[in-house]
């Protein structure tokens, strides 16, 4: 058990360890006591100690993506040491900014915690390692060139051999390398191995101290209720009818539009603020009904005026002249992140400084949450990351931060928690965007596809959360999955005409990054609307996409359709569904094996995935950031409903917003395909797969196209 | 004041009856492992054990516990350092990703174990409906099955 003794400001306790300014993971010190006299900062990636034990610096969250270790891994992989010895920390993105940025980007969404820091930190790792070898070559008085690096150990033709842990006081002084050359991948020892993850033990004891269990000493709490339209305000509230309460400190307004009560407990808080009286003024969309925002996306569907995303050829003449035209249209709610661990932010505020402790994807943008907040300069602020208990996109934008610090400014010098309860969170959600889709394609008499029209109508996530980013009105995140090229998420077919628009339409809700993002529904509405044309065409699905499939996507398609046995013969009632997308720079197929009882049970028996990142860096990880995108998007796809009454939110806790629990969990296998030659993430582009493989599989058991999810809603049962 | 048996120890209580067992745990005796996921009973993972069975802290005032029953908490598993043989199963089996449902995952497991040493799946489906959003599901069962043989 942890208890907070008498502490300094920065101080806190970790399993009974105090540690001060920065957090770290696995008991690990933090950059301020790194730089302490025992232990050595060879560069800003590697410290080491004089018992070998090798700390890497992680600047990208961890959020139980497994980054931490495969991050680790890459530094480890350059920097030759003994990997049973390593252990990681965070530094701080106030140390960033002190340091010209030396760690470069915090922000860990789509999937980018690797394949975009791939490079800097094997050349970190790359560094330390030939410092470690000049270091010992000059105490030994020989050439470095006659000195090899392996397994935390320096040593030379003679035999002299050094360790890390004795070398880094050396290599710490040196002058890092101006060029390093990194490994070809095929010498890798560390990268691609399925080590286990370093952050587990704490996890299974109690011990891991997520934001939601920081404590300080004298520390208050404070629970939050915002005005339930979004966009509305704070009318009045009267503090007095709950200021007697137990444990009450003070009852604060925040922002103009949120109330906040500050008590000893955050249960103490919690049971007054249900007490308080609030009077909201809920503004223009307090009259907003689920219907008004079903109008306008359907209004959109065929409006004139749209974004391009993606054109070649003469649709509208290919399709014309086509000899059958096929036609659909779909449609995907809003969704929500549920994270397990609800928003929170831990902050001391003075005059002159504000700290806070968090969980955040993006620790960077919560230190300038946190300045804005506190009308401070960056440098008086700073942000300690702690385990976050889950993220999924809802963490990397610092709203939770900005209004942690609105409150603990009401008490300078004390420091407050300020959490969400699951309602609240429930209530102010950064809604996965609802969008509505109607393709249209022409087939020639062959059945070949002639032309694709595809018209997304609904919202922008960017419109929402970053306006100033938008290009010249135009969202271009929207065509995720559809877009004509580049690396990150392109659409897979050949196809002669097409036009892929977007008629953007916002209703008041707050659009937001989830897990997958807009790859998601994209792949609904392209790989749904992909078997409607092959059965159109007399055509297996699977062979009707290799005919347009790009040579990557295809050979993903396939191997997923080989581990999954696609074709051959499956227990009586069983059926196939496959759908196939690139996302953030990784190719990822899906078969989804079902079965739908005469009363319409939905059971799904087993899904498999085949991913080809390029290359993989911890297939073990990457096997259950599979297995987890299914369940993750397979929630979704049963049960992810977000809706409006009044302009309020409808669905407030897990009863009213179900997720998939261990019952309905279907077997999973996959194939890990990697081509090499590039990094793809892993964390989110299994879960595009999931819904379009799984409502393909569905149609083939019961000849239902379900076009609009959640499938709870859908009548599967015979005849109906 | 109330006095808690908990983990082994008895503990004062300073908080109001009425107080749920979970917001006692974690912010009057700092045992900050049982998790706040729902507050409803719906997610699981303010799980601990109560006299033995498993059981959602949220919804269990102070009140009714008060009086002498076993608490056991996912702090109190572990005995000197050294992990039962569920943590075990769970750490071979790098089951966690978050890890924030894992306190009361292990805590349901543990309780299933003891009652079932040799859980078939459907077993597991019955005593295992803890939430989890990274989707760990898959290891848990593993985990589960893993820590019966061993």
């Amino acid at each position: 058990m942890t208890i907070q003794t008498s502490l300094g400001r920065r101080g806190f306790v970790v399993g009974g360890a105090t540690v001060a300014g920065g957090f770290s993971l696995g008991f690990s010190f933090p950059h301020a006591t790194a730089q302490a006299a025992e232990v050595q900062e060879v560069n800003a990636w590697v410290v080491i100690k004089p018992d070998d034990t090798v700390v890497i610096r992680i600047a990208r969250s961890e959020m139980g993506q497994g980054t931490l270790t495969g991050l680790a891994q890459l530094v480890a992989e350059e920097l030759e040491c003994d990997w049973s010895k390593v252990t990681t920390e965070y530094p701080t993105p106030g140390e960033n900014v002190r340091r010209n940025r030396v760690w470069k980007n915090f922000s860990t969404g789509g999937s980018r915690g690797i394949r975009e820091s791939h490079q800097y930190v094997r050349e970190g790792g790359a560094a330390a390692r030939e410092m470690l070898i000049a270091a010992a070559a000059a105490e030994w008085k020989v050439p470095a060139s006659e000195c090899s690096a392996a397994n935390s150990v320096v040593k030379h033709g003679s035999g002299k051999t050094a360790t890390y842990g004795h070398l880094a006081a050396a290599a710490a002084k040196l002058e890092p390398p101006k060029e390093v050359k990194l490994k070809d991948p095929k010498d890798w020892k560390v990268i691609g191995q399925p080590l286990k993850r370093l952050d587990t033990r704490d996890k299974l004891t109690g011990a891991m101290i997520y934001g939601i269990d920081y404590k300080m000493p004298g520390m208050l709490n404070a629970a939050v209720k915002a005005c339930p339209v979004n966009g509305g305000k704070l009318k009045t509230f009267d503090a007095a009818k709950v200021e007697k309460m137990p444990g009450v400190k003070k009852v604060v307004s925040v922002d103009g539009n949120t109330v906040a009560v500050i008590a000893d407990t955050w249960w103490n808080a919690k049971t007054a603020l249900e007490k308080l009286p609030v009077e909201w003024d809920v503004g223009k969309s307090g009259n907003v009904q689920q219907d008004d925002i079903t109008a306008l996306l359907k209004e959109g569907l065929t409006a004139k005026e749209a974004f391009v995303g993606n054109k070649a050829g003469d649709v509208d003449a290919a399709i014309a002249g086509a000899a059958k035209k096929v036609e659909a249209t779909y449609a995907f709610p809003y969704q929500h992140h549920v994270t397990m661990e609800p928003l929170n932010a831990t902050v001391l505020y003075t005059a002159d400084k504000c700290e806070v402790w968090c969980g955040t994807q993006n620790g960077e943008a919560a230190l300038a949450a946190a300045a804005e907040a506190a009308e401070l300069p960056v440098a008086k602020c700073d942000v300690y990351k702690l385990m976050l208990g889950g993220g999924f996109g809802r963490r990397g934008r610092a709203d939770y931060v900005r209004q942690a610090v609105l409150i603990a400014k009401q008490m300078p010098g004390t420091p407050v928690k300020t959490l969400w309860s699951r309602e609240e969170d429930m209530l102010h959600g950064l809604y996965h965007p609802t969008t509505m889709c109607k393709l249209t394609a022409g087939l020639d008499a062959q059945g070949n596809i002639v032309g694709l029209r595809v018209r997304i109508s609904g919202q922008s996530i960017l419109a929402s959360l970053a306006p100033q980013s938008l290009q010249n009105g135009m969202d271009p995140a929207t065509f995720q999955g559809f877009m004509p090229s580049g690396p990150e998420a392109a659409y897979g077919y050949n196809i002669p005409n097409l036009l892929i628009d977007h008629a953007m339409r916002n209703p008041h809700l707050t659009a937001g990054f989830w897990r997958g993002v807009n790859v998601n529904q994209n792949a609904v509405y392209m790989e749904c609307f992909m078997d409607e044309v092959a059965e159109a065409a007399g055509v297996d699905p699977l062979e009707y996409r290799l005919k347009y499939l790009k040579p990557k996507y295809a050979a993903v398609l396939k191997a997923a359709c080989d581990k999954a046995g696609y074709g051959k013969p499956l227990p009586a009632g069983h059926f196939h569904g496959i759908s196939q997308v690139m996302g953030y720079g990784s190719y990822v197929a899906g078969v989804s094996e079902v079965s739908v009882s005469p009363d319409g049970v939905l059971k799904i028996h087993k899904i498999t995935a085949a991913t080809d990142p390029g290359y993989t860096v911890n297939p073990a990880q990457i096997e259950r950031q599979i297995a987890g995108s299914f369940v993750y998007g397979l929630s979704a796809a049963l049960y992810g409903e977000i809706t409006v009454k009044d302009g309020v939110v409808e669905q407030t806790n897990f009863d009213s917003y179900n997720v998939m629990r261990m019952d309905e969990m279907p077997e999973v296998d996959c194939a890990l395909v990697p081509s090499g030659g590039f990094w793809g993430g892993v964390g989110e582009p299994t879960i595009a797969v999931a819904a379009p493989a799984t409502l393909n599989a569905i149609y083939k058991a019961t000849g239902k196209r379900v076009r609009e999810l959640p499938l709870m809603h859908q009548e599967l049962k015979k005849g109906a | 004041m109330a006095v808690l048996n908990v983990n082994g120890k008895s503990l004062q209580a300073n908080a109001d009856p009425r107080t749920p067992l979970l917001w006692v745990l974690r912010e009057t005796l700092g045992l900050t492992g049982t998790k706040y996921g729902c507050g409803i009973a719906q997610c699981g993972a303010c799980t601990v054990h109560i006299d033995g069975v498993a059981t959602r802290s949220c919804q269990v005032p102070l009140s009714s516990v008060s009086s002498g029953k076993k608490i056991v908490t996912i702090e109190g598993l572990a005995q000197d350092g050294k992990l039962t043989k569920i943590q075990q199963a769970w750490l071979d089996n790098d089951t966690p990703q978050c890890g924030y449902c894992q306190s009361g995952m292990i805590m349901a497991a543990t309780a299933l174990l003891a009652a079932k040493p040799n859980p078939t799946d459907a077993d597991i489906d019955a005593a295992m409906t803890n939430i989890c959003r990274c989707g760990t599901y898959k290891q848990v069962r593993e985990a589960i099955h893993a820590a019966a043989k061993a």
